[in-house]
């Protein structure tokens, strides 16, 4: 056998292992997907879907609410700190020590985030644990990203509209809050909609902050009230938070359903935010790839 | 002063409000890393300045029996939690690795650009996926599946943590590792063609060569996550205090400490300091990663230049 005979075999072997490695590793995430809905949804009775205290829908609300809350309070901060990264920093040391914060920040273990949360929103604020403490931890881990997603929108926009604004005579302010910000808010609302499917899943952040308990009542719309659903100062488990309390709780008969069935509601949930974001910027792609 | 005067006045006003608020909210997000880590350092310092103990028993000792008091004099040796973590984080990366980097030259070399269209947003998918569902799955699923396999005695071990953990960290390096191999410029690949090498031959030898630098951050990204995963881990490692002295045994990461045990320790004893201290180990770790990030990419830049 010659030297070109062993190379195009060499060749073909090692083709084949990257195939097989990847169709390997393709077939078992799809696997994992699959069986989390398909085992979640077949373990599923009419009592988990219910509003109530022995059903998940309490939960499916607070993991919302409590996600909700968290954009809120990550785009009103990220989103500033994001323009402030593309239009007002000079670029030098500044920008660079920014950065560098934004890239810690969104690598630091949430646990330890929690920890923080704890310390900084329960213990020294001296409340129970609640839903609002929880929500600003996972606004902390979704910070970074919101931030990260307004700066590469507001850079990614063509010089021409900055110039044409401020040639008009408008100031730079005018110019982000009229013509930038309006232009990348599609962007924006993409990265969005990514945090939002990474905080549905976030459970070790709010073991200290958010509580594991959730007692409302579907009746009581009076917002100062411990029981009203929609009252942020009260302790609220979701549903990630339940699946890590279910693998001890031997009193519920009926955990291992209720947790498969969390875990495939969760999983519905984020891929389908996922996908949406996806699509969304597939969409602007497509859109906006005319004029660069 | 007419209306246009008014109007300028204003924009200026507005201009230099915004500027201002931009620029506090800027420099205040730069500081909540620093604020974290800062209350981090007020909590773990404790351990070694209110209760005496010395670095090197922290970092090495295994003699973990803390007290749950304010007066302390027990042990603080998270030896036993340091080990877990490296060791687990190990096995994660040595079972992701080669799998990892077959997808990413599969999807870059390989497959047609159709294929990887698919593949590539299926496997950015993943990165999404609660960690509570993997150890959940890791724990109904993947334990009785070992416990027909190896000797083990509960199922609950480090190889069934490193397993969840590879699965999560699969995406993370998978994707980091295809668009640094994306970036190859195509002209190397088609020069390393035109020289008579095989698709293995340029892999080898052109594409990872050149694509080491993405690879390596995608790998210290991985291990980031590995080492900061609390509750999948938790659910499969056993949380057993005990050095991992075996793949089938459980044994204790830094996090899962903190998680089993944050809840109860007493507010300023010496068993929640410590375990303020382990999160304080934890920041530091991720915040060094990021450091090594920036260090290994202001290298490859430096030599792309030339």
């Amino acid at each position: 056998m010659n030297s070109v005979q062993q190379k195009k075999r060499a060749d073909n072997i090692m083709t084949g292992l990257f195939c097989a490695g990847a169709a390997f590793a393709v077939v078992l995430l799809i696997g994992f997907v699959g069986f989390v809905i398909i085992q979640g949804f077949g373990h599923m009775t009419m009592s988990m879907l219910s509003f109530s205290p022995t059903g998940l829908g309490n939960m499916f609300f607070n993991t919302l609410y409590l996600v909700l809350l968290a954009l809120i309070a990550s785009t009103i901060t990220g989103v500033p700190a994001g323009i402030f990264l593309a239009e007002y920093a000079k670029q030098g040391r500044v920008t660079k020590w920014v950065r560098m914060a934004v890239e810690t920040l969104a690598s630091l273990p949430s646990i330890v985030v929690g920890l923080f949360g704890y310390l900084a929103f329960i213990v020294m604020t001296g409340s129970q644990w609640n839903l609002f403490a929880g929500s600003l931890a996972v606004s902390i881990l979704t910070l970074p990203l919101v931030t990260s997603v307004t700066e590469d929108a507001l850079r990614n926009l063509p010089d021409s509209y900055r110039q044409g604004s401020l040639g008009l005579g408008a100031s730079h302010w005018q110019t982000i809050w009229r013509v930038l910000l309006p232009a990348c808010f599609p962007r924006i609302m993409t990265g969005l909609i990514m945090a939002a499917g990474r905080g549905f899943g976030e459970a070790a952040a709010l073991m200290f902050t958010a509580g594991m308990s959730t007692d409302i009542d579907w009746n009581n719309w009076d917002i100062t009230s411990s029981s009203c659903p929609l009252n942020p100062f009260r302790p609220g488990e979701t549903l990630a938070l339940h699946i890590w309390a279910l693998r001890t709780e031997a009193l519920q008969p009926d955990a291992f359903q209720a947790a498969g069935a969390s875990s495939a509601i969760l999983m519905v949930l984020v891929v389908s935010f996922s996908l949406a974001a996806r699509y969304l910027s597939w969409r602007i792609d497509k859109k906006m790839g005319g004029n660069r | 002063m007419n209306a246009i005067e008014t109007a300028v006045l204003k924009a200026h006003r507005n201009e230099k409000a915004a500027r201002f608020f931009i620029t506090v909210c800027g420099i205040g997000m730069a500081l909540v890393p620093f604020l974290i880590g800062g209350f981090l350092l007020i909590k773990g310092i404790d351990t070694f300045t209110l209760f005496g103990h010395s670095l090197g028993e922290f970092l090495f000792s295994g003699q973990w029996d803390p007290s749950d008091t304010a007066e302390g004099g027990g042990s603080v040796g998270a030896g036993i939690y340091i080990s877990g973590s490296l060791v687990t984080c190990a096995l994660a990366l040595l079972i992701t690795l080669p799998l990892s980097i077959a997808t990413a030259i599969f999807m870059t070399e390989i497959a047609k650009p159709r294929t990887r269209r698919l593949i590539q947003p299926a496997i950015e998918l993943f990165t999404g996926i609660p960690s509570v569902v993997y150890g959940w799955i890791g724990m109904t699923v993947l334990i009785p599946f070992l416990r027909l396999f190896f000797p083990m005695p509960f199922g609950f071990s480090v190889l069934a943590a490193g397993i969840v953990l590879a699965v999560m960290i699969f995406p993370t390096i998978t994707t980091m590792a295809a668009d640094a191999m994306n970036a190859v410029p195509k002209q190397w690949r088609e020069a390393s063609y035109g020289l008579g090498a095989t698709r293995w031959e340029t892999i080898a030898h052109v594409v990872l060569p050149a694509a080491k630098g993405g690879i390596f951050t995608g790998i210290i990204l991985g291990l980031a996550r590995a080492l900061g995963e609390a509750l999948a881990v938790a659910m499969v490692i056993g949380q057993m205090k005990e050095f991992p002295t075996s793949l089938f045994l459980p044994a204790s990461t830094l996090t899962t400490a903190i998680s089993a045990d944050m809840g109860g320790a007493m507010e300023g004893g010496e068993y929640s300091a410590a375990l303020w201290t382990m999160a304080l180990l934890l920041f530091v770790l991720s915040f060094l990663f990021i450091f090594l990030i920036h260090q290994l990419n202001s290298a490859t830049n430096l030599k792309g230049k030339a």
